[in-house]
């Protein structure tokens, strides 16, 4: 299915402020988890089933000598044709038809976890290792389906993130695309005809996360 | 701000220069994307590539504390290459003003430098004035004592080479960032500044942010839609505690302090009332005794009258040179010369420079009242590490406080905006609102004063009378009071006011005691048509996003002041496609004009559009500042350098240098290689007071760290996320160490100096394991027009743990 909604994720206009990542957790109701420092302002370390999004940084040197820190606002890309639904019987696993969203309903825990990860192109489904039940994002399905927008982007400030409908998203896509490529020839839309959350980079999308376009 | 938060999106070239606004005000970046999107450019300069740099189009690394230096580079480049707006630095600066004969600079001194007291004899700095009391000027600036072929000649000396050796910012780096700013010294183009405690923490902070006033006004960037000085303040309100005076050395609306040598109210006004003689100068400040009246009348109402000189000797005075600032009420305190202290809203033990200090002196006081929404370093400083709560006399008493969604009131913002806030929910358990609670402490005090004490008059005379019917606190009230009244029944021109009624706007008040007002510039913001810091329309006629009927700005809900200068001598816009202001058919459209008189060109009634300066022009010389007429790059107290390159005066001259056994700095010694810088994160708040309890913000930034170059965790053997030691001569941090190519060593000449970067958000108190205070490692020193403390830029050494 190719209607429904998208969100882009422009990273050129990221500031790595985490608004969305809190959003998620307080949307969501989740906990923040006991993290540590681990030499990066990256925290928590990993998606959990208690984290649904996290912003990963990613700094280094360019080959001009000059540093580069890229941000990457990482959570269910919300496929077309999603891999996790392949070990998926009896709808543990569903996609709605009019939004497009693929969430997890409580008999995930029925699912062969590792199967359901590896059905995944970008690692995210989680566990809760008490319940076995499997959690990720769920596009905030309650939130538009009631005339909102996820809570992600409604707390972002820069316009890094927008949610539409999918046609809508894409065209913004291909002409924010254009544009960057001027100065970023390496500028491009990552995976966008198999995708719902889609993410502009401006290089390497290695170089943000290293799932960020696919395992 | 002399601009507000949306008129950034009118800029052409945002320069983010000691600030980063990306993580510490995401919204800004807002705005900044407006601009990015229309092909307005961003810069970055820090010493660290940061959220900002991560962003900017062009980045550009300095060491801390060289500002000065890579700004006066920036002052040479505009002038030797005559990037000017010559029309608007003719007419509407300083340039064209001639110097005294007295006026010099010698290797990094002014004249009239006295080294056993510290300071200049300013009136060395005097301007030539005519007969009449007229300054003379030169409109063709070539005359070699006048402003502009002085200031030529002071940058001379800010050659790219050297200012490179200084910074450590590389020169093509140098000349990209002059090259993109100085492209906006155009009719049509606006340059703009975002600037914070990056600049403002330092011995020369002052000095930072006046070296830009030069850069905005050589280019003509200053009035204008997408331009001006912008600071953005480090707490939401912190813009209208400023203006309500919440410092020792102002009074409401920016009144100075009396001192004990003006004894008198007329002795007062005469110091705080400057004169011109030239007819085209508003000077609007001559409008001074009418703010300081009306002020009496706020404070003593009825008791205030002509025959006691409406209350002023009841006013608090300085002693001559006397300074209350925050390094010397520690200091004072540490000497056990302060009995009690109100901790109101704040966390001295982790936000105080030489926090070590800070924590010593708390232990000298008799009672402390910790005021805050929860506990904090300072309440508890008696249990911190290293202290024996049985050594401590300190009784310290805990009052909770609303938060601010617990109550009604205005709130500024930097963009001068007042907002009116709505309560959303009551404040839980004992909780009381901050006014609330200084109702009640005030009645106490009356009460006491009632049964005997020394002087009483002030305290008991006050117009006390801001509680509503069930005895609390009434924001409204106080709103009210602070607008101003109509004290009886008065005609101006031709219209009437009745007593009682709110006075419409501050051109509207009086010197005779007919009006009231608790803060001049705050007059038009609560009146007779209504608390116009509630309004919420969103109308935008001009386009430029001036939201004039959202809120209220001060003054006279001018949304950019200096807007004359938007404008050329005939009033047309110098960029008619952002039309801040215009003269059409005999007025102002467009924005709040600074005041209504015709364009400058006007023979008869033309005005000079810089209304608050005496001489109705802004000034690229400066002669009022304790420091220079002229910024100066000197090295911050504590240096890697063993010389200032730029002149034999290694540091600012006018700095007070504290001696006690606690006041320890050391420049230049093995033992503290490493530059030092602190900063905040996205996540926490100031001290983390409001932010470390918060479990999803402390997920995020649970602990402190240090950011260290590759080069240095090499030279140190120091790894990513290793536990390592941070220390200064006056403490140890223990932080994470986070191994970064976002900082680089600086190439000096032939010196290579290193530079690491902590946040200052975290405390021993919570969480369990996320740290100490940076400023356990910073100097109380401070700058000498502000006594800011130098915590930007001071001298470390980093081991592992």
């Amino acid at each position: 299915m190719s209607e429904g909604y998208s969100i882009l994720v422009d990273t050129s206009k990221c500031t790595a402020c985490r608004g969305c990542q809190i959003a998620c957790k307080q949307w969501n109701g989740l906990p923040g988890t006991a993290t540590k420092n681990v030499g990066s302002f990256e925290n928590p370390q990993d998606l959990s089933y208690q984290t649904y999004k996290i912003v990963r940084f990613s700094d280094g040197k360019n080959g001009d000598g000059k540093a580069y820190w890229n941000f990457f606002s990482e959570q269910c890309r919300h496929c077309l044709s999603p891999g996790c639904m392949a070990a998926a019987e009896n709808d543990e696993i569903v996609q709605d038809e009019k939004t497009g969203a693929v969430l997890y309903t409580p008999a995930t825990k029925k699912l062969d976890f590792k199967a359901t990860l590896e059905g995944c192109p970008y690692n995210i489904p989680r566990q809760d290792p008490k319940t076995k039940q499997m959690f990720k994002c769920t596009l905030c399905f309650e939130r538009i389906t009631n005339g909102m927008i996820p809570a992600c982007v409604k707390s972002c400030p820069t316009g890094a993130m927008q949610f539409g409908e999918r046609d809508k998203i894409l065209e913004m896509a291909k002409k924010r695309v254009e544009e960057l490529k001027k100065k970023f020839p390496k500028a491009q839309a990552i995976n966008p005809d198999d995708v719902r959350v889609i993410y502009l980079v401006t290089d390497d999308p290695k170089k943000y996360w290293k799932y960020a376009a696919g395992k | 701000m002399t601009n507000h938060w949306i008129d950034l999106k009118n800029s052409d070239c945002i320069l983010v220069m000691g600030s980063n606004a990306a993580a510490n005000h995401p919204i800004s970046m807002k705005w900044v994307q407006r601009a990015r999107d229309k092909g307005g450019i961003l810069i970055s300069v820090d010493p660290r590539f940061t959220q900002t740099a991560a962003r900017a189009d062009i980045y550009a690394p300095l060491r801390s504390g060289t500002d000065i230096a890579f700004l006066g580079g920036m002052i040479k480049y505009i002038l030797d290459n005559n990037k000017y707006f010559k029309d608007y630095v003719v007419n509407y600066t300083n340039a064209t003003f001639l110097l005294g004969d007295k006026f010099k600079f010698e290797d990094g001194l002014f004249a009239g430098y006295d080294p056993k007291t510290k300071k200049y004899d300013k009136s060395l700095w005097a301007l030539k004035k005519d007969e009449k009391g007229v300054p003379e000027r030169d409109m063709t600036m070539e005359n070699p004592r006048c402003v502009l072929q002085l200031l030529k000649q002071h940058y001379s000396r800010y050659t790219l080479e050297k200012v490179s050796e200084i910074t450590g910012t590389p020169k093509e780096d140098l000349v990209k960032v002059y090259e993109a700013y100085a492209a906006t010294g155009v009719k049509d183009k606006a340059g703009t500044i975002m600037y914070a405690m990056g600049w403002t923490q330092h011995t020369v902070g002052v000095q930072n942010i006046r070296a830009m006033c030069l850069v905005q006004l050589l280019l003509g960037n200053m009035g204008i839609a997408g331009g001006g000085v912008n600071a953005l303040r480090g707490e939401s309100n912190v813009q209208g505690s400023t203006d309500q005076a919440l410092l020792f050395h102002i009074l409401p609306g920016y009144l100075r302090t009396p001192t004990v040598n003006l004894a008198n109210l007329e002795s007062y006004l005469k110091v705080v009332t400057p004169k011109s003689v030239d007819p085209k100068s508003v000077n609007w400040w001559q409008n001074a005794p009418k703010y300081v009246v009306s002020l009496l009348k706020s404070f003593w109402g009825e008791k205030a009258t002509k025959e006691n000189q409406f209350g002023y000797g009841w006013l608090p005075k300085l002693d001559i040179g006397q300074n209350c600032s925050w390094l010397n009420l520690f200091d004072a305190m540490y000497a056990g010369k302060i009995k009690g202290f109100f901790a109101w809203g704040q966390n001295p033990a982790c936000s105080g420079a030489n926090a070590n200090k800070v924590r010593q002196a708390l232990g000298k006081l008799d009672w402390l009242v910790n005021v805050n929404i929860f506990d904090n370093e300072t309440g508890s400083f008696c249990k911190a590490p290293g202290a024996d709560p049985k050594k401590i006399k300190t009784e310290v008493f805990m009052l909770p406080c609303a938060a601010s969604v617990e109550k009604e009131g205005s709130i500024s913002n930097s963009g001068r905006w007042a907002q009116w806030r709505y309560k959303a929910v009551d404040a839980p358990g004992q909780a009381k609102p901050d006014g609330d609670i200084v109702v009640e402490l005030m009645n106490k005090i009356r009460d006491l004063y009632k049964k005997g004490g020394k002087f009483p008059e002030p305290i008991l005379s006050l117009k006390w009378d801001y509680v509503d019917q069930k005895g609390h606190f009434d924001a409204h009230k106080v709103a009210k009071e602070v607008n101003g009244y109509f004290l009886k029944d008065v005609k101006i021109g031709d219209k009437e006011y009745k007593k009682g009624e709110l006075v419409p706007a501050f051109p509207l008040l009086q010197a005779d005691g007919s009006t009231s007002c608790g803060n001049w510039i705050y007059c038009q913001s609560y009146n007779q048509q209504g608390n116009n810091m509630a309004r919420r329309k969103k109308d935008d006629p001009t386009g430029l996003g001036l939201y004039s009927q959202w809120a209220w700005a001060w003054p006279v809900n001018r949304r950019i002041i200096y807007n004359r200068a938007a404008v050329d001598l005939d009033g047309n816009p110098w960029n008619p496609a952002r039309p801040l202001l215009k003269w059409a058919e005999g007025k102002w459209v467009g924005d709040v004009p600074d005041g209504p008189a015709p364009p400058m060109s006007d023979p008869k009634a033309g005005k000079y559009p810089f209304i608050m300066k005496p001489d109705g022009v802004a000034s690229i010389f400066g002669p009022g500042l304790a420091d220079g007429p002229f910024p100066e790059h000197y090295e911050p107290l504590e240096c890697p350098v063993p010389k200032n390159i730029m002149s034999g005066q290694f540091v600012n001259p006018t700095i007070k240098i504290f001696t006690g056994e606690m006041d320890k700095h050391l420049t230049c010694d093995p033992r503290f290689p490493f530059v030092g810088t602190t900063y905040r994160v996205t996540e926490h708040w100031q001290t983390g007071i409001m932010t470390r309890w918060q479990s999803w913000l402390i997920e995020a930034h649970p602990q402190m760290f240090v950011e260290i170059s590759e080069e240095l965790a090499q030279l140190r053997g120091i790894k990513n996320g290793e536990k390592v030691k941070v220390s200064s001569a006056r403490g140890e941090v223990e932080c994470v160490a986070i191994v970064t190519t976002r900082f680089r060593p600086f190439k000096m000449g032939e010196l290579t100096v290193h530079q690491v970067g902590m946040p200052w958000c975290f405390g021993w108190m919570v969480p369990k394991d996320g740290g100490e205070s940076a400023n356990l490692l910073t100097p109380n020193v401070g700058d000498p027009n502000t006594m800011i403390p130098e915590s930007k830029a001071f001298m470390v050494n980093i081991t592992k743990a």
